[in-house]
């Protein structure tokens, strides 16, 4: 199953959004990476290599992330991760993650959810 | 010529300038950021201090390059990816070096300059530290050409990189956190730019 790994500047806005797939992808391999080591707000480098290692497998891990430094550091993480087959999300945080779930539970590939979450970059609400 | 004790030296300095100016720096982020500029550059130098006794003996590159795995592990904001990636690129530039002259020097600030401006997906003129960045690699090259010697073209590049984040109180951020801020980020100087020229201060006062 492809994992997926939730970056965010809070640990527990990253907390909150793997719980919240539990409601429709319960079996989900998903880990936060949210907050510093000490808990403060910031993206952490360890956390998020942690967070990949621990649901990462042959299928791959995408990455979804909030804002600013999220993003960049988990660039910098996959950078000297080379060798692995990860990517990341442009798309909005929570609904990636739903629609990721939710895929990765039903057997969706990598490369499947990886274009579904291009549909959820412009999805509109209203 | 500068030997790695020096670089050694130059970035206990930087750490030492970061920890002073702390405040400053977080002052500076609380009307365009999110409030953390300097506790966060302050938090990735302590570690870079912790880090420099095991690369001593090391070629320049090697230091540098640890330099910016530190900060990218600690930092923790936007700044850590920046500053984390100039350093590391340049390390790499100045791969098994062991003594850098003036134009070594001037290399590893192109490559810095273009790290940043990769990692951020920035150009000049949008309020970032490349808006110190760039002027001030501009004018030590200037410098260069006119045939000045180290100190003086160091202190070109320190008065051209204070101009440039003087400059950035005149533009609207549109990268980063100041960027929803916007228009109301007008007239407040960018911190990444700000501790971008204490850390030229720093090489400069090293000479």
């Amino acid at each position: 199953m492809v994992g997926l790994v939730i970056v965010s500047h809070s640990e527990n806005l990253a907390k909150s959004v793997v719980e919240l797939t539990s409601m429709m992808a319960a079996d989900a391999k998903i880990a936060p990476a949210g907050g510093l080591e000490d808990g403060g707000f910031g993206t952490s480098f360890e956390r998020i290599q942690n967070a990949i290692e621990e649901v990462y497998s042959d299928d791959g891990v995408i990455v979804l992330m909030d804002l600013g430094s999220a993003v960049m550091t988990t660039e910098m993480v996959i950078e000297m991760m080379e060798d692995r087959k990860i990517a990341m999300a442009d798309c909005p945080l929570v609904e990636g993650t739903v629609v990721a779930s939710v895929d990765a539970v039903g057997g969706m590939g990598f490369e499947e959810i990886m274009a579904d979450l291009e549909k959820v970059r412009d999805m509109r609400k209203l | 010529m500068v030997d790695g004790k020096k670089v050694i030296e130059v970035l206990r300095a930087i750490g030492v300038k970061i920890e002073e100016q702390k405040e400053y720096l977080t002052e500076l982020d609380q009307p365009i950021g999110d409030s953390d500029h300097g506790i966060n550059l302050a938090r990735g130098f302590h570690a870079v201090g912790e880090k420099l006794p095991t690369v001593e003996d090391k070629d320049i590159g090697t230091i540098l390059k640890t330099v910016g795995m530190a900060l990218v592990s600690t930092v923790g904001g936007a700044s850590g990816p920046l500053y984390g990636s100039a350093y590391m690129k340049m390390g790499m530039a100045l791969a098994g070096k062991t003594e850098l002259d003036m134009n070594d020097f001037l290399k590893g600030m192109d490559t810095a300059v273009e790290a940043v401006m990769q990692r951020g997906k920035a150009v000049a003129e949008e309020a970032t530290m490349l808006d110190a960045m760039i002027p001030a690699v501009a004018a030590m090259k200037e410098a260069v050409a006119a045939g000045a010697e180290a100190k003086a073209v160091l202190d070109a590049g320190c008065k051209a990189s204070w101009a440039g984040a003087e400059h950035t109180k005149d533009l609207v951020a549109t990268k980063g956190r100041a960027s929803y801020v916007g228009e109301r980020g007008l007239g407040h100087q960018d911190p990444g730019a700000t501790s971008f020229s204490y850390m030229l201060e720093c090489v400069k006062d090293s000479l």
